[in-house]
C-alpha cells in the first residue's frame, strides 16, 4: 500500500476523532463527577444537531457558530433534567442499584427524545449545505475536507477549554472535589447536589456542540442518537470511565479505528472494526486505557 | 413464599392463559396475546441473569434475534422444519451465550452492561453485511403444520403459552436450587458469595445459557406469528430489549411473577397505542415505553409486585433473640497439632503501599491463633491473600501440605478454609436462613439437605427464631453470629474470623468469645484478628503480632504483651521509655 494512501486514512480518522472526542469528554465528565452513565446523552447530541440546521436555516448563523451558540440552552437544559429527573434516583441508596437505576432513567429519557423528535420533526433527514462541506485542503499529497478540519479545530478547541476550566477555576476544583469524595466536600461547603447537576449540564452542552460540529458534514434525523451514544460509550470505556483525558483520546482512537477499519474491510462494517477494538480493550485492560483498577476489597 | 404456591401460580397463568385464548374471537386481539406471552418469556428469559444474579444486560435481544434468523434461515435455505430449526436456533443462542460470557463476565457492573450492548449491534451489521436484510418466511402450503403456518391465530397463542409456561417452569426451578441462591447471593455481595464457596463465573455462566434458550425460541415464534418477514432491526433492534426491561421492570425484577405482570399490562396498552395512533405520531409506541421506565425508576423502582407485595415492616420483637448457650466448660490445653496452615513469606505491594512484607507463621490444627496489630497493619490484606481475594507478590501459602497461593476464594472455601468479615457482608435480600443456606450450599448441591444444615447451624448460635426474617432487623451482634454460622454451614476445618468482636458490647464480647470456643471444642482451627489484645488474650493460644505489614512478634499471649517491640508499636516509644519494657500493664488483660 502506498503510504500516503494510509496517512490519508490517519488524518480522516483523526478529524473525524476529534470531534468524537467532544462528545466523549461530555459522556466522561457526567460519568467521572456523578457516577451516571447517561443513555440520553446521544440524544442531546442530535438535539444540538438539529438546534444548529435551525439556527442555519432558519437565522443563516453559521454552523460553527450556532454549534457555540447551542452551549447555553443545552447548559440549562441539561440542569433542568438533573434537577426534574437525576436526583429523584440518587443518594442514599446501594450505589451499584443506584447506578443501574440512573441507566435505565436514561435510557427511558433517551427513548422519549428519540420518538418525540421523530414524531414532531418527522424522520425525515435533512443536512445544511454547508458549501465548504464539499471543499478540500489540499496539504501535500493529503486532503482535508474542509468542514471536518473546522469542527475538528473548533472541538479541540473546546477540550482544551474544558481542560482549563476543570484544573485552574475555583467552580472546576469544586466539580473535581465534589467527584473525588462526595461526602468530604459536602463538608468544605461544596454543595454536591448543586454540582452535579453542574456537571450534567456541561456535559449535556458538550454533547450538544458536539452535534452541532458534526451537523455541518452529517445527515441529520431523529434516529442518529443510537449510533453515536454507542461510540461515545466505546471511547469512554477505552480511556478509562470517567477519566476524562482519557475520552478525549478514546474518541480520537474511535476516529483512527473506523478509518482505518475501511483499509481491511467493507464500508458497512466500519463500526464492527470499533466494536472489536472495544471488546478487545475490555477484555485486556477492563480499567481502560486510563483508568486506575479498583482494589478488589 | 411457599413452594407449593409458586406451582399453583404457574398453574393459574396456564389456566387463565388457555381461557383467554379460548375467549377471544377477534385475530387482532388474539396477535395482542402472543405478544403478552412472548415478551413475557423473553422478560423471563432477561430476568434469570439480570433479575437472580443482577448482571444487568442491555444485549439480551442477540439471542431472540438469533432464535428467530437461526429458524427461518434453516426453512428458507435447507427446507428445515421450523419445529426443529428453533432447537437449532437455541442451541446456537446458548453457544453465543457461552462464547459472549466467557469474555464478558471478566467485566464487573456496569462494565459488562455496557459491553452487552455491543453484541446485537454487532449481530445486527453482519445480517445487513451477509444480505440478510429481509428474511422471509418460506410459504409452505402443503405442510402447513410443519413449518408453523396457521391460520388459526389461536395456534401461536398456545405455542406462546406453551414456552412461556415452560420458562415459568425453568425460573422455579432454578429459583430453587443451589444455582438459583448462588446467583441471588451473587447479585447482593459477588465476595461475599465468593467467600461462601459460590463459583461466580460459573453460575454467571450457567444463568446466561440457561436464559439464551428461552429468549431465542420466543424470537423463533416471534417470526412466524408476527414479523414473517425477519429484519435485522426487528429482531436485534433497540425496541426489542426496550420492550424486555420495561416488562421486567414495570412488573418487578427477580421474581417469577413481575415479567408477566408488566407484560400483562404494557403489551396491550403500547399495542392499542400503536395501532389507533400509530399512524399520526409514528414514534408513540417508544414515547410510552421511554416514559414509562422513567416512571417507574423513579416512583416505582422495585416494581409493581415488590410494591404490592411488600411485607409490614418492623414486627416488633418481645423476647432478646440470642438464647446464649451454655459456655462449655474450659478446655484443657490443646497439645499443637500438625501444621495445616502454613504461610511462608507474603509480601503484598498496593500502589506505592507496602501492605504486608514477608510475613511467615504456621497455624496448627486445633489451635485458636491471634493475629493482632494496629490499625494498618495488614491484617485484613492478609486474611485477603489467604482466601483468595488477592493474589500475594511474593510467597507461598499451603493447606493441608498442598499449595493454596493463586486459588480463587471459592475453591480455597470448598477446601475447608470459611472466613468472616470486618464489617459483616450478609445478602439484605434473603432471609436469614438464606444467608446461612448459600454456606451451606458449599458441599452439595441438595436444596433438602443443605437447608437442614443450614438450620443447624442457626440454632448452633442461638438465631433458629430468626430465620424467617430479613438480616435488616438484626443487631450487630446477631448479624456478627449470622455470618459465623454461615461460615460454619460451610463445614470449614480452619475459619478466618476477622474483628468478631468489633462493635459488640461487653455481654456481646462474651457470648461471641463463648461461641468461638465453641467452635474450637468442634474441631475447627480458627484464627482471629483484632486491634485490641485485651479481647484476644483470653481468647487465643498463640498470638503472631503484625505492623506495618511486616511480623513483629508471635508466641504465648503472656509473651507476646511483654514484648517491648510490641509495646512500641501500641503505645509509641515515650511510653516505653518511662515505663520500660516490664511494664506492659496496659496491655495486659
Amino acid at each position: 500500500m502506498v503510504a500516503s494512501e494510509l496517512a490519508q486514512y490517519v488524518v480522516t480518522g483523526l478529524l473525524v476523532g476529534g470531534v468524537y472526542a467532544l462528545m466523549s469528554i461530555g459522556l466522561a465528565l457526567i460519568f467521572g463527577i456523578m457516577r451516571v452513565v447517561n443513555f440520553a446523552q446521544g440524544d442531546f447530541m442530535m438535539l444540538g444537531m438539529y438546534l444548529t440546521f435551525y439556527y442555519a436555516v432558519a437565522l443563516g448563523i453559521h454552523p460553527l457558530l450556532g454549534a457555540l451558540l447551542s452551549i447555553p440552552p443545552f447548559f440549562v437544559l441539561g440542569l433542568l433534567v438533573h434537577r426534574a429527573f437525576l436526583v429523584r434516583v440518587t443518594g442514599g441508596g446501594d450505589p451499584n442499584r443506584e447506578m443501574d437505576a440512573q441507566l435505565i432513567l436514561t435510557l427511558g429519557l433517551s427513548l422519549v427524545i428519540t420518538n418525540a423528535t421523530t414524531m414532531i420533526l418527522s424522520p425525515m433527514p435533512r443536512s445544511i449545505n454547508a458549501p465548504y462541506a464539499s471543499r478540500a485542503f489540499e496539504v501535500g499529497p493529503l486532503l482535508l475536507n474542509q468542514a471536518r478540519s473546522y469542527s475538528f479545530a473548533t472541538a479541540l478547541l473546546l477540550a482544551a477549554a474544558v481542560y482549563v476550566f476543570l484544573t485552574r477555576t475555583d467552580l472546576g476544583k469544586a466539580l473535581r472535589a465534589a467527584a473525588d469524595d462526595p461526602e468530604a466536600a459536602g463538608y468544605q461547603g461544596i454543595d454536591v447536589r448543586t454540582m452535579h447537576g453542574v456537571a450534567f449540564g456541561i456535559g449535556v452542552a458538550l454533547v450538544a456542540a458536539a452535534g452541532g460540529l458534526l451537523a455541518s458534514y452529517h445527515p441529520i434525523e431523529p434516529t442518529v442518537a443510537v449510533n453515536f451514544i454507542v461510540l461515545m460509550f466505546v471511547a469512554v470505556v477505552l480511556g478509562g470511565l470517567g477519566s476524562i483525558p482519557g475520552a478525549f483520546v478514546g474518541g480520537i482512537v474511535i476516529g483512527l479505528v473506523q478509518s482505518l477499519t475501511l483499509l481491511l474491510l467493507p464500508l458497512q462494517l466500519q463500526n464492527v472494526g470499533v466494536f472489536v477494538a472495544f471488546l478487545i480493550v475490555l477484555y485486556v485492560r477492563p480499567q481502560g486505557l486510563f483508568g486506575r483498577r479498583a482494589r478488589t476489597v | 413464599m411457599t413452594r407449593d404456591r409458586g406451582w399453583l401460580g404457574i398453574a393459574a397463568v396456564g389456566v387463565i392463559g388457555l381461557v383467554l385464548s379460548l375467549a377471544l374471537t377477534e385475530h387482532y386481539h388474539h396477535r395482542i396475546l402472543t405478544l403478552v406471552f412472548l415478551w413475557a418469556t423473553m422478560g423471563l428469559a432477561w430476568n434469570i441473569i439480570s433479575g437472580y444474579a443482577g448482571q444487568i444486560s442491555f444485549g439480551h435481544q442477540a439471542f431472540f434475534g438469533i432464535g428467530a434468523y437461526v429458524t427461518v434461515l434453516l426453512a428458507a435455505k435447507l427446507h428445515l422444519t421450523p419445529w426443529l430449526g428453533m432447537l437449532g436456533g437455541a442451541g446456537i443462542a446458548v453457544l453465543a451465550a457461552l462464547l459472549i460470557g466467557t469474555p464478558t463476565f471478566r467485566l464487573a457492573g456496569i462494565y459488562f452492561g455496557l459491553a452487552t450492548l455491543a453484541y446485537p449491534l454487532i449481530f445486527r451489521i453482519l445480517m445487513d453485511f451477509l444480505g440478510y436484510q429481509e428474511v422471509a418466511i418460506p410459504m409452505v402450503r402443503d405442510h402447513p403444520v410443519r413449518f408453523m403456518q396457521f391460520e388459526e391465530p389461536r395456534t401461536f397463542d398456545l405455542l406462546a403459552l406453551a414456552l412461556l409456561a415452560a420458562t415459568l417452569v425453568l425460573s422455579r426451578l432454578i429459583e430453587t436450587s443451589r444455582l438459583g441462591y448462588s446467583l441471588r447471593a451473587i447479585k447482593e455481595n459477588e465476595q461475599a458469595a465468593e467467600a461462601m464457596g459460590v463459583d461466580a463465573f460459573r453460575c454467571k455462566m450457567a444463568a446466561y445459557a440457561l436464559s439464551a434458550a428461552p429468549a431465542a425460541l420466543a424470537g423463533a415464534i416471534y417470526a412466524h406469528a408476527i414479523l414473517f418477514v425477519v429484519t435485522p432491526d426487528g429482531v436485534f433492534g433497540v425496541i426489542a430489549i426496550v420492550q424486555t426491561l420495561t416488562v421486567c421492570l414495570v412488573g418487578g425484577v427477580g421474581t417469577l411473577w413481575g415479567p408477566v405482570i408488566g407484560a400483562a399490562i404494557m403489551i396491550p396498552i403500547s399495542e392499542i397505542l400503536d395501532a389507533t395512533a400509530g399512524d399520526r405520531f409514528p414514534g408513540i409506541q417508544g414515547v410510552v415505553y421511554g416514559a414509562t421506565l422513567m416512571a417507574i425508576m423513579m416512583w416505582a423502582p422495585e416494581g409493581l409486585f415488590w410494591r404490592l407485595r411488600r411485607r409490614p415492616a418492623g414486627v416488633a420483637r418481645t423476647a432478646p433473640a440470642v438464647h446464649s448457650p451454655a459456655d462449655p466448660a474450659p478446655l484443657p490445653p490443646v497439645a499443637p497439632g500438625p501444621v495445616v496452615l502454613d504461610v511462608r513469606g507474603i509480601s503484598k505491594t498496593f500502589i506505592g503501599l507496602q501492605a504486608l512484607a514477608d510475613v511467615s507463621f504456621d497455624v496448627r490444627e486445633g489451635e485458636v491463633l491471634g493475629i493482632i496489630g494496629p490499625n494498618g497493619a495488614g491484617k485484613t490484606t492478609l486474611f485477603n491473600v489467604l482466601n483468595g481475594f488477592l493474589l500475594p507478590d511474593r510467597g507461598e501459602v499451603r493447606w493441608l501440605d498442598a499449595p493454596l497461593t493463586g486459588r480463587p476464594p471459592h475453591v480455597v472455601c470448598r477446601r475447608g478454609i470459611g472466613r468472616t468479615f470486618q464489617v459483616v457482608r450478609f445478602f439484605p435480600h434473603l432471609t436469614v436462613l438464606e444467608n446461612v443456606l448459600v454456606g451451606a450450599f458449599a458441599h452439595g448441591a441438595a436444596p433438602a439437605a443443605a437447608r437442614e444444615h443450614a438450620r443447624a447451624a442457626l440454632a448452633r448460635v442461638g438465631l433458629a427464631g430468626q430465620a424467617d426474617t430479613l438480616p435488616a432487623g438484626l443487631t450487630t451482634l446477631e448479624l456478627r453470629l449470622m455470618e459465623l454460622a454461615r461460615c460454619l454451614a460451610t463445614s470449614p476445618r480452619l475459619v478466618l474470623l476477622d474483628e468478631p468482636l468489633a462493635g459488640l458490647s461487653a455481654d456481646g464480647v462474651e457470648l461471641m468469645a463463648a461461641m468461638i470456643r465453641r467452635t474450637r471444642a468442634a474441631g475447627v482451627t480458627v484464627v482471629i484478628i483484632e486491634h485490641t489484645i485485651q479481647a484476644l488474650v483470653k481468647l487465643a493460644d498463640r498470638l503472631v503480632v503484625l505492623d506495618h505489614g511486616r511480623r513483629l512478634a508471635e508466641g504465648a499471649p503472656g509473651e507476646v504483651t511483654r514484648n517491648p517491640a510490641v509495646i512500641e508499636a501500641y503505645l509509641g516509644k515515650r511510653w516505653l521509655a518511662r515505663h520500660g519494657p516490664g511494664h506492659a500493664a496496659p496491655l495486659r488483660p
